[in-house]
């Protein structure tokens, strides 16, 4: 049976030396590094709740995994991709640290994914949505787990052009990023018969929106689609509300957004909003009761990146404790095998390219007449299940998806 | 103009020089100190991080290009930044896409950084004092703005997972020791230009046109010239120390061309002391030792340095090493 | 109806009035910056910051005190005042007898506080702010819609710029600052407190940020990092107009707000840009600035 088990991990190599394992863990610790941004732009998104939701999943292994304490260390990156990549370093070369968690700001984790490949060991990404991080640059050890700007722009452009509304228009951050938050949805309308106006694009920082808002009313658009993130798409979202333009008919939908966007713009600025979500704090009694617990510590309600970074730690601790060592070759060949089930993702799994397949939500965020007390946001509009709402790992570019 | 050239002209200075030698009592003091440093930065990776000293090591030698600017020919740039990081992308670039090896790669970083600084220093040094300041941030914000939108640079990713590579062909750099001591050897190569520099004719026109420019104007010196070409002097080091950054770390990024990014240098040099040649190496080592220090607690960074600003400039403006030098005994006059 | 290179003339009228209320931000915060500059000879970094303080103060007032936006559009600029008479009175007036450049540096180190302070208690969301009652809605110009409550911000604008223009070059008082500007030891000599005249002017050039700042709030959102990317705009704003020059900062706030429109129309890309590269032509042609002297 046991030999059968492992010949499914595929490890043939290390299949000798696991025979006798039994609950080998390094240095007797398992130890997870939260590394994000504590004082930045992703602070509110990621931040310190990252870190309280990770020792929330320690906690509730009563701290001791495989027989092993389990230690969880933070540090912040400060939003510097060269912070964050001799930060890890420094953990994994002399900080005995098993596994690190979190890390927003893609430059930040895609240099963190090289050292955690480099030096094997798990990476459970919550907070970055470069799709390179399961496509082109994956690991055998890395986990995007939370959301990624495939899911974000192509589930949103999906649900909305089957509402009927067809033809986008997209004010787009001038850069990398926005640029393939635009093509990616765009891809997905035009598949499904939709049209796009036109777009603009902005430098990013930009603080007023009102020219591009403007153009983007002139053009007829049935949605105005952000192709932004952060303070661009929240200044944006407000000026929209300015100039009146969802009341006057046209819809505005986020393609990254977070709900502490959302609490940050208000109801009377946001409401009326569309983007995808990978979790709401309010969709059943098991997250209701999650949330509660994390706010408590907290003092605000999860973001998804937080729920996110729970669920991959708690998913991680899980698979230490069936593979009873934190060898992370056993490890994550046990995370791939092993179904993810909490209250963030239901029958979730693991591709072999990294990403973790769940059930995605399209929100729409309430009015405030709709709203009956803090944090109650979202109508969730329709649940995208999971087989659409990541891209297809075949298609990602990964070398490990044979 | 090319790094080439203006590299070239402290050594061609220093044929006929006699100035640099006679440098008063501290130039013993001076190799002291060097042989010294030499001495625990040859043992220090067995003690510490080899990581953490090479980051140490890129900044020092940043804060030194940088000290040239300001200690030496009395420049404030606000905008050094744009130097450090635009050569780390064209390092990046040029090893991660083309193929180059590690040392043309560098190259490469150097002379672009030359070539920017040379722009830079055409617009900006027909202003002094708090002007050329604001116009080389401004400048530096362009530059962040092409780092931003040009396709190469990968926008928010940055350039990422640059091999290390061959040095020459012969020597391994993802071998953490080899890379150590590659970065020494830069480190140290850059230094001892500006160390050359600063005791050379040209050093000493610099200093004289930081004290009176228009006496040094009198005297027939063509002070813009001499200026140009400490800026460019200035910038293809801080390019070099950018490119090395970038071979180490093997990333590039829009960290490294924030117009914080220029002010942390400033911080560094002010810190150790304007104008000092160790100066600027120990306010990197302090500076770089904060960051990753205060990254693993919950005190908000920006506060801190923030306050460390306001102090030296209001308590200690000669910076550590300038206090200390100003607490010994003076010898030889 | 007409075009301009196949842009409709209505959309490049938005587009101009909205640069005007972008020019009307810079024209207030270079208009301050050229005030500290004149008379105290610092660049002043943390004039972004302050800006940043003076949105925030109005949302404070709000959310704890009850006060709303035409009370904070009065306390908040004070307060902001106020913070700048205890910073020049305590740091800056120390560094009056050194290099310049060590005014920057403080005001640098100062400015990484606040916003990291603010940061740190605050996040980085932001807040929401709402519009005032009085200036919900908007215009229907014909060729836009007009929200009043930016229709407002120009109109302010402009009145606090031109009565500060007017209180530098056409009052007494303004004589005497400028007279301590160019001889500030022979104007002590006629008996006027002259240290006391620059800590107010500190104290007056920060208050323009902080009016800035209450004007932004409900616009932008009120987040501890508004100031640091606008501020380096206004900087070149500054620098293109030439230091030290009241009317220069104002015309060229204005003047480039309009030109950033503009782009925002053929060219949307480089909007962020083109004040750079303006900046750039002016040094090359006429480095001491539009409106500036040659010191």
């Amino acid at each position: 049976m046991r030999s059968l088990l492992l010949a499914g991990t595929a490890l043939l190599t290390l299949a000798g030396t696991a025979v006798q394992a039994n609950a080998q863990v390094s240095d007797n610790v398992v130890r997870i590094g939260v590394l994000n941004d504590r004082s930045g732009i992703y602070a509110d998104l990621a931040g310190e709740g990252s870190a309280i939701a990770a020792r929330m999943a320690a906690e509730e292994f009563g701290n001791k995994v495989a027989g092993a304490p389990i230690e969880i260390i933070v540090a912040d990156h400060q939003n510097k991709a060269d912070i964050a990549a001799s930060k890890a370093r420094e953990w994994v070369d002399t900080g005995g640290v098993d596994a690190i968690a979190d890390v927003p700001n893609s430059a930040a984790a895609l240099a963190v994914q090289g050292i955690t490949k480099d030096k094997k060991r798990i990476f459970l990404m919550s907070g970055p949505g470069a799709t390179a991080l399961s496509g082109a640059q994956c690991s055998p050890y890395g986990f995007q787990w939370t959301y990624d700007n495939y899911a974000m722009a192509a589930g949103t452009g999906r649900a909305l052009v089957e509402q009927g509304k067809k033809k986008w228009f997209f004010v787009t951050a001038d850069y990398a990023f926005g640029q393939s938050l635009e093509e990616e949805t765009t891809k997905m309308v035009k598949s499904l018969g939709g049209t796009v106006a036109g777009a603009v694009r902005h430098p990013l920082g930009t603080s007023d929106f009102s020219s591009f808002l403007l153009q983007a009313q002139g053009s007829g658009a049935d949605v105005i689609g952000l192709a932004n993130a952060g303070g661009d798409t929240v200044n944006a979202v407000k000026q929209a509300a300015e100039f009146g333009i969802t009341q006057a008919g046209q819809s505005l939908a986020g393609l990254l957004m977070f709900i502490s966007d959302v609490h940050a713009l208000g109801l009377q600025a946001a409401q009326g909003l569309m983007f995808t979500e990978g979790f709401y704090w309010d969709m059943d009694d098991q997250t209701r009761e999650w949330s509660k617990k994390f706010e408590e510590k907290s003092g605000r309600k999860p973001t998804m990146v937080q729920a996110g970074v729970y669920s991959a730690v708690k998913h991680y601790l899980k698979s230490v404790e069936a593979a009873k060592t934190d060898d992370s070759d056993k490890v994550a060949a046990k995370m791939r095998e092993l179904p993810v089930e909490d209250m963030f993702a239901r029958k979730g799994k693991v591709a072999a390219n990294g990403r973790m397949f769940h059930d995605m939500y399209l929100v729409q965020v309430k009015t405030p007449a709709e709203s009956k007390g803090a944090w109650d946001y979202y109508k969730i509009v329709k649940t995208i299940p999971a087989d659409t709402a990541f891209m297809d790992p075949k298609q990602s570019g990964c070398t490990l998806v044979k | 103009m090319t790094a080439h050239t203006s590299a070239k002209t402290p050594a061609g200075g220093s044929g006929r020089s006699s100035a640099a030698l006679t440098v008063r009592g501290s130039a013993t003091g001076t190799a002291l100190a060097a042989a010294g440093f030499l001495l625990v930065a040859g043992l220090a990776p067995y003690v510490l991080y080899p990581v953490f000293l090479m980051k140490v090591l890129c900044f020092a030698l940043f804060a030194c290009a940088f000290n040239l600017l300001i200690g030496y020919a009395g420049l404030l740039s606000f905008g050094h930044a744009a130097f450090f990081g635009g050569a780390a992308y064209i390092a990046a670039h040029t090893v991660k896409e083309w193929g180059w090896s590690p040392e043309l790669g560098l190259l490469a970083a150097t002379v672009v950084a030359a070539g920017l600084g040379l722009v830079f220093g055409l617009l900006a040094i027909r202003r002094q004092g708090i002007y050329f300041a604001m116009i080389t941030l401004a400048l530096s914000q362009m530059v962040f703005f092409l780092a931003l939108q040009l396709p190469f640079t990968h926008g928010e990713d940055g350039i990422q997972a640059v091999p290390r590579g061959l040095l020459f062909g012969l020597f391994d750099l993802s071998q953490p020791l080899t890379m150590y001591y590659t970065v020494l050897a830069i480190f140290v190569g850059g230094f001892a230009i500006i160390w050359r520099t600063v005791h050379s004719p040209f050093g000493q026109v610099l200093k004289a046109i930081r004290e009176n420019e228009p006496r040094a104007v009198s005297l027939g010196y063509r002070t813009e010239r001499y200026k140009l070409l400490a800026f460019v002097l200035s910038a293809s080091l801080a390019g070099l120390a950018g490119g090395t950054k970038a071979i180490v770390f093997q990333l590039a990024s829009l960290t490294d061309v924030t117009w914080q990014m220029s002010g942390e240098v400033v911080l560094m040099t002010l810190l150790g002391g304007m104008g000092t040649l160790f100066g600027p190496v120990v306010g990197a080592a302090l500076v770089v030792t904060l960051e990753s220090y205060l990254a693993a607690t919950s005190l908000p960074v920006p506060v801190v340095i923030g306050c460390i600003f306001v102090v030296c400039v209001l308590l200690f403006r000669r910076g550590i090493i300038g206090e200390l030098l100003a607490r010994m005994p003076k010898r030889g006059g | 109806m007409f075009s301009l290179l196949g842009v409709p003339s209505q959309v490049l009228f938005g587009q101009l009035l909205l640069g005007l209320i972008n020019g009307s931000f810079y024209a207030l915060l270079s208009l301050g910056l050229a005030v500290i500059f004149g008379m105290l000879n610092v660049v002043n970094m943390a004039h972004g910051a302050l800006y940043m303080v003076g949105a925030f103060v109005a949302w404070l007032l709000l959310t704890y005190a009850g006060v709303g936006y035409w009370g904070a559009l009065v306390l908040a600029p004070i307060a902001v005042g106020l913070v700048g008479l205890v910073l020049e009175r305590t740091m800056l007036r120390r560094l009056y007898k050194v290099d310049h450049l060590y005014g920057l540096l403080l005001t640098f180190g100062l400015a990484l506080i606040f916003e990291g302070a603010f940061r740190h208690q605050y996040g980085v969301s932001g807040q929401p702010y709402p519009i005032p009652d009085l200036l919900k809605g908007g215009q229907n110009l014909g060729f836009m819609f007009l929200p009043n409550y930016r229709g407002w911000v120009i109109v302010a604008s402009l009145v606090v710029c031109f009565g500060t223009w007017f209180a530098i070059e056409r009052t007494k008082l303004g004589a005497y600052l400028r007279a301590a500007t160019e001889n500030p030891t022979l104007v002590q000599a006629f008996g006027i407190n002259v240290p006391v005249m620059v800590s107010l002017t500190y104290g007056f050039g920060v208050a323009l940020a902080g009016l800035a700042g209450v004007l932004a709030a409900p616009i932008y959102q009120v987040s501890p990092l508004m100031g640091s990317n606008l501020i380096i705009i206004v900087f070149a704003v500054v620098v293109i107009g030439g230091m030290g020059s009241i009317m220069g900062a104002i015309v060229t706030g204005l003047g480039l707000g309009l030109l950033e429109g503009l782009t925002k129309v053929f060219y949307p890309e480089a909007s962020n840009i083109v004040v750079f590269v303006i900046m750039a032509i002016v040094l090359l042609i006429k480095p001491a600035g539009l409106f500036g002297r040659e010191r």
